[in-house]
């Protein structure tokens, strides 16, 4: 959990108003990120550790319940997709 | 899609996505010859290139259609002197940004300006994995130097390194030579792309098309080496792509027709995919209408969505929703009809075509120096007959 993620060199994140959602970009490829995978990446800044991440997430959706078991998975999947990477 | 401005929806009876990639072919000028060049085969008739203000002005008009990854081509795009300008306002605009290029007239400043302007990736294509073979396809004896120069300085400039191989039957063997080169260049994504067979490609497909044998024992090499990167944590990425003559169904060509894909050529022809300028159809310009028309209204657009043009046998066939009939430019140039079933696939009268063409790959003997080299003046043969 005191890892700290961050993207991929050449990967960007951001909202694409056309298509209602948020998109993971990089060299001719796009991924359409459902709406907790957005949630998730859109916490990744370098900066912050996982466990930061999840309890920021925590705040805004306090109906959830506790968050970290699926919020670490996603961040796991999404390193060995080579999203994200440890910095 | 909502609209706030008080421009009304525009119609869209064929339920068409949005064009979220855009293809800029800025010009059909290139340094290079190679001789399965995608560019049409009379391009050197093409005249008046579109200035800087019209591609901005092509740039805009696609971002606000949804239009998010924008690949800067060719020709060889390096050739505008406004390339730096237009990567600038694309990245301000919130396009990813991808840079299709042959390394030739790159340079180490140019490399950082276009970073500093917003680049975020450089695709560089090689033709061989050696100099000599490189330079021969290429028509170009400098070429390979140049190249294995600038992917260093992509490299170094830290953006994502890409590395595109056009395969076909002269570099097939070097595979593993390919994708070591590729390796030690710290390539993240490699694309080994076999020909397909449409403009250049097609007047030359004897002399390029591999045989089946030689596919096989490619692409065994490439799942092998494949195997080895995941087991090394390698994040090298090997992208094969295998030539529609080897396949029993056809490709959903395009992700549909006008459904995905944009290309605006250097004349402001707008096509739904860089091919389509071979058909018999007319295509519009944006000099003459706005990108949201074009796309969702204008004939040419409109011409192959749906299914209602479809004869059989892909009318009354269950997988015409998977792969929308296959390629029209594939079916236009082995029928003579584009409206005809992808001869790739074994349902349609004219599969026989494709076997013929497997068949001569088997026996095929014409070397380099055969082949018919993408260049200005080979170019006027095709329209001044």
């Amino acid at each position: 959990m005191q890892e700290v993620p961050r993207f991929r060199r050449g990967f960007r994140f951001q909202w694409e108003p056309a298509q209602q959602s948020y998109v993971l970009l990089y060299p001719e490829g796009m991924v359409k990120l459902n709406g907790s995978a957005g949630a998730i990446l859109n916490e990744v800044d370098g900066q912050r550790s996982v466990a930061d991440i999840v309890a920021s997430l925590e705040q805004q959706f306090p109906d959830a319940g506790p968050l970290g078991q699926d919020v670490s998975e996603f961040l796991q999947d999404a390193r060995q997709q080579h999203w994200i990477e440890w910095s | 899609m909502s609209c706030s401005h008080g421009h009304p929806a525009p119609a869209n009876p064929h339920d068409a996505g949005p064009p979220l990639w855009l293809l800029a072919e800025l010009t059909y000028r290139c340094p290079l010859q190679c001789p399965y060049c995608s560019n049409p085969l009379d391009f050197a008739q093409t005249e008046r290139e579109l200035t800087t203000d019209e591609w901005v002005s092509v740039l805009r008009q696609g971002r606000k259609m949804g239009a998010a990854q924008l690949g800067f081509s060719g020709g060889e795009p390096l050739v505008r002197p406004d390339l730096s300008e237009l990567i600038a306002e694309a990245r301000q605009l919130g396009y990813y940004t991808n840079l299709i290029t042959s390394g030739l007239g790159l340079t180490e400043a140019k490399v950082d300006a276009f970073a500093e302007a917003g680049l975020d990736h450089i695709q560089v294509s090689f033709q061989a994995s050696d100099p000599e073979l490189n330079n021969a396809v290429a028509g170009s004896r400098k070429a390979f130097d140049q190249k294995l120069a600038m992917a260093r300085a992509v490299k170094e400039a830290g953006y994502p390194m890409v590395l595109n191989f056009v395969i076909h039957r002269h570099n097939i063997h070097q595979m593993n030579d390919i994708m070591g080169l590729c390796e030690r260049l710290g390539a993240d994504y490699v694309e080994l792309a076999t020909c397909q067979y449409y403009g250049w490609a097609f007047e030359n497909r004897e002399g390029l098309m591999p045989s089946k044998a030689q596919l096989v024992k490619a692409e065994q090499e490439v799942n092998r080496y494949r195997e080895r990167l995941q087991q090394s944590g390698s994040a090298m990425k090997l992208i094969f792509v295998t030539p529609d003559y080897y396949e029993e169904r056809p490709k959903a060509c395009m992700n549909g027709w006008g459904n995905l894909f944009l290309t605006v050529a250097p004349d402001g022809t707008a096509l739904p995919c860089h091919s389509a300028r071979l058909l018999p159809i007319e295509f519009p310009n944006v000099r003459d209408m706005d990108l949201q028309n074009i796309w969702y209204d204008s004939p040419g657009f409109n011409h192959y969505r749906g299914d209602s043009w479809m004869p059989e046998p892909c009318r009354s066939c269950d997988e015409k929703e998977k792969d929308f009939g296959g390629c029209r430019c594939q079916a236009y140039l082995l029928t003579g009809n584009a409206d005809n079933t992808d001869p790739v696939c074994n349902k349609s009268a004219y599969h026989d075509r494709i076997l013929a063409a497997r068949r001569a790959a088997d026996h095929a003997t014409a070397g380099l120096t055969e082949l018919v080299y993408r260049n200005a003046d080979n170019s006027r043969l095709f329209f001044r007959g």
